[in-house]
């Protein structure tokens, strides 16, 4: 089980890259005593059928690996959202894409910590794949809104495999959560 | 920390580089692959992946490295794991790599160019490694 709000996104953004996605969206909104995560994208989408599936715990699509009979990224998602009483929806159409929408309560005491939020969508943008992620980010109790594409941060500072880049990105994430 | 705009972060990236602009493609032999599945996540690759890009920034080695994540690499009992692959070293997956791990691979195995015993879990073969 993952530790904090943002492993879970990471996890979840990984899905989406492997779902051949051109543009990810992803939100992160604290309001008014809840925490909302929106993650949504162009890849290649899921069927009714597999859409169901993909809440079992022993269900993956076995193409990455060919005898796995687990697939744990949504089942840890929706495991924690049960426990900490919040909310989750996951609609998706062949061939248009996949969105998922989950919330935790705020002062619930099993909602994970949300975690390295900064580390965590820059490392979302590190995938090995011509994509784009644009991350829309509100904190109303400490007034923060902002948004940032990869496609922005790498003409900043050029492709994030070289550490010198990744540093100077992440300490410019960093101070948009300050 | 007062917010940075991305001008100032773009000044910041061409002081730092200065005239290793030229080198970013050309040359990296090194390569450092991360795993970042589900399991490798749970297991907190996260601080690994972190620890090597501080350590390689610290080092200055980043006109040689580059530095990757993939999914899982189906290591998944010996998470967070590491691949290094270079010249002059076989191509190794270390397990177990928590964040004090992974700045010794990148001193030991890259900078010394030597293995760091009880982490290897694949390649090279299982019979060579010292139990």
């Amino acid at each position: 089980m993952h530790f904090a709000v943002s492993d879970f996104i990471l996890d979840l953004l990984q899905n989406s890259v492997e779902a051949g996605a051109s543009l990810i969206q992803l939100s992160v909104v604290a309001k008014n005593g809840t925490l909302s995560c929106s993650i949504g994208d162009n890849g290649k989408g899921m069927d009714e059928k597999t859409l169901a599936r993909v809440r079992d715990p022993f269900f993956t699509d076995g193409v990455k690996h060919k005898r796995r009979k687990v697939g744990l990224g949504i089942p840890f998602l929706l495991q924690a959202v049960e426990q900490a009483g919040g909310a989750s929806s996951l609609s998706s159409t062949v061939g248009v894409g996949t969105l998922l929408e989950f919330s935790f309560p705020a002062d619930h005491v099993d909602t994970p910590p949300l975690g390295d939020l900064a580390g965590t969508v820059l490392q979302a943008m590190c995938f090995d794949s011509g994509y784009e992620l644009v991350f829309s980010r509100v904190d109303e109790p400490r007034g923060l809104s902002y948004e940032i594409s990869r496609s922005e941060l790498r003409a900043a500072v050029g492709d994030f495999t070289d550490a010198g880049a990744y540093a100077l990105a992440r300490e410019f994430l960093e101070s948009q959560e300050s | 920390m007062a917010k940075m705009t991305l001008d100032q972060l773009r000044k910041l990236r061409e002081e730092t580089k200065g005239d290793m602009a030229r080198r970013e493609t050309e040359g990296k032999e090194i390569q450092v692959v991360v795993g970042m599945g589900t399991c490798g996540i749970a297991a907190g690759s996260k601080a690994a992946f972190d620890a090597i890009m501080k350590t390689v920034d610290l080092l200055k080695l980043s006109d040689k490295v580059i530095i990757r994540q993939t999914g899982c690499m189906g290591l998944c009992h010996v998470e967070p794991t590491v691949e290094v692959i270079m010249p002059g070293m076989p191509a190794t997956i270390y397990g177990k790599v928590n964040a004090a791990t992974a700045e010794e691979i990148v001193r030991k195995h890259i900078v010394e160019k030597k293995m760091l015993d009880g982490h290897i879990y694949d390649r090279p073969a299982i019979d060579i490694v010292k139990k």
